[in-house]
């Protein structure tokens, strides 16, 4: 089978994979590159705990072909954190133990981070709507919300 | 798995040659919140995948020189959103785009999709019949226009002959005094699919409407245009009777299934419910025109 040669940037860095024609983004992720943070909870699209961006657009990476990656900009958990600097809100949803098993928790803060990024001042209903994709078995999504509310407070102070 | 092949041709040119070549084994790639759930559930399993967003015209939004749109059949729900003039013109079909999954799922899927599915619940597709856009359609023979409402055949299919892409809807000009809404009844408050969803788009001139058309799904085995809703609103003041007319065109114009989401007696009931509610709000927006 021919596998496709893509060049794209992941995280920052330009990086080249081989890939099959109908393998998915987040395959690809976990498996030829080792980027285990994307998780799969459904592989269809309902969950969100594969969320990543694609030219800074929130997307489900079981959702989309790693062919599609060619001449893109992808960003993952794995960028959140510069170093061992976690982002806001990584930390806030360590303060505010807004995680329990923590499989949702990267997709939650992929999403998080790109409604913060458009809207700097979301209320309680807009963080609930933008996050209605990102299911969590856990936490009963309380504590998220208002980890991402206080994360939002936090940054705009710091602005 | 047999063999499989990527396409992201960067014309329309190409892409249709290479769809009609693959003879029915290929299958167009919108935003792929459709195609690729349902590979991986193994309902399809095309020999070729086609690409389409390489291709500006399937991705682009213009404001035609008349005042209507044309919007690429591959442009996403949040790319619409993001339109400074699309929303405020016709309000009733970005609220119905947007109503298509999470914010994840808008990232990427398609009104092009939506109504290439072919499911009798698209909810973008009952707004889009209510506006009266037209789809162009390209394929081996070139190109053609039909209205929206004549592209669905049944569950899952549609009238697009082998070879032939959807390229784009054109949503025509609107006159002053024009408002246009969509409601669906969902059993949850997000992500879930409509057991009736209804658009209605109608002009007003000094109270009295002169234009009116509603566009009904997830009643029959394709979304419907209800002549006989619109017929009923047209020429009327939006007095109780006139609107309790369109609604009672409305349930007779539902041929439902019964399922866990709805009865068929229920499926019916709300269909007239959401006629009344969303006639009501897209006057509201003719109002405010
Ligand atoms: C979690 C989730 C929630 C969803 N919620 C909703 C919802 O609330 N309401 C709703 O209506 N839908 C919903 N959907 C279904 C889906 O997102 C929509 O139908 C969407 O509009 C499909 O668009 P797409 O661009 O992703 O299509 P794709 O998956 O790319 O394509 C869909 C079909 O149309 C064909 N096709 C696409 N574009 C063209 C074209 N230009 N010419 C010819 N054929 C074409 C494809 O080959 C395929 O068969 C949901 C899906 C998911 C995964
Ligand atoms: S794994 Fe992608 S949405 Fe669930
Ligand atoms: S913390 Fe377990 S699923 Fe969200």
């Amino acid at each position: 089978m021919a596998k496709l040669h893509v060049s794209t940037t992941i995280n920052g860095e330009p990086m080249e994979f081989l890939c099959e024609p109908h393998e998915s983004m987040l395959d690809l992720l976990r498996g030829v590159l080792g980027l285990t943070g994307s998780k799969e909870g459904c592989g269809s699209g309902d969950c969100g705990a594969c969320s990543i961006t694609l030219d800074d657009r929130l997307v489900c990476s079981c959702l989309m072909l790693a062919a599609e990656a060619e001449g893109k900009s992808i960003a993952t958990i794995e960028g959140m954190a510069q170093g061992e600097r976690l982002h806001p809100l990584q930390q806030k949803f360590l303060e505010m133990a807004a995680l329990q098993c923590g499989i949702c928790t990267p997709g939650v803060l992929i999403a998080a981070k790109s409604l913060l990024e458009r809207n700097p001042d979301p209320t309680e209903s807009e963080v609930r709507y933008w996050l209605a994709g990102n299911l969590c078995r856990c936490t009963g999504y309380d504590k998220i919300v208002r980890a991402v509310l206080e994360t939002a407070a936090e940054m705009r102070e710091s602005a | 798995m047999t063999d499989i092949r990527y396409l992201a041709p960067r014309t329309l040119e190409e892409a249709v040659g290479a769809f009609a070549a693959a003879a029915g084994a290929a299958r167009i790639l919108a935003g792929g919140t459709d195609l690729l759930v349902q590979m991986r559930a193994g309902s399809a399993r095309p020999g070729m995948i086609i690409d389409i967003k390489q291709i500006s015209e399937m991705t682009s939004i213009e404001e035609t020189a008349d005042g209507g749109f044309r919007i690429g059949a591959a442009v996403s729900g949040a790319v619409m959103a993001e339109h400074p003039r699309f929303g405020q013109v016709w309000p009733g079909v970005l609220e119905a785009v947007n109503l298509i999954g999470s914010t994840q799922v808008q990232g990427r899927a398609s009104a092009g999709g939506n109504l290439c599915n072919g499911s009798p619940a698209g909810d973008s597709v009952p707004a889009m019949i209510a506006a009266g856009a037209v789809v162009t359609i390209q394929g081996p023979n070139g190109r053609r226009q039909i209205p929206v409402e004549a592209v669905p055949a049944g569950p899952g299919r549609t009238t697009l002959t082998p070879g032939e892409i959807l390229v784009s809807f054109t949503l025509p000009p609107r006159p002053k005094g024009s408002g246009d809404a969509y409601l669906r009844m969902i059993p949850r408050t997000e992500m879930d699919i409509a057991v009736v969803g209804v658009g209605v788009s109608l002009t007003l001139e000094n109270g009295t409407v002169t234009a009116a058309r509603v566009g009904l799904g997830a009643v029959a085995p394709t979304v419907l245009l209800v002549a006989g809703a619109a017929n009923a609103l047209i020429g009327s003041k939006l007095d109780d009777a006139a609107v309790e007319a369109a609604a009672a065109a409305c349930r007779a114009a539902c041929r439902p299934i019964d399922d866990k989401r709805g009865t068929i007696v229920y499926r019916i009931k709300v269909a007239g419910v959401l006629l009344k509610r969303a006639t009501a709000i897209a006057a509201d927006r003719a109002g405010k025109v």
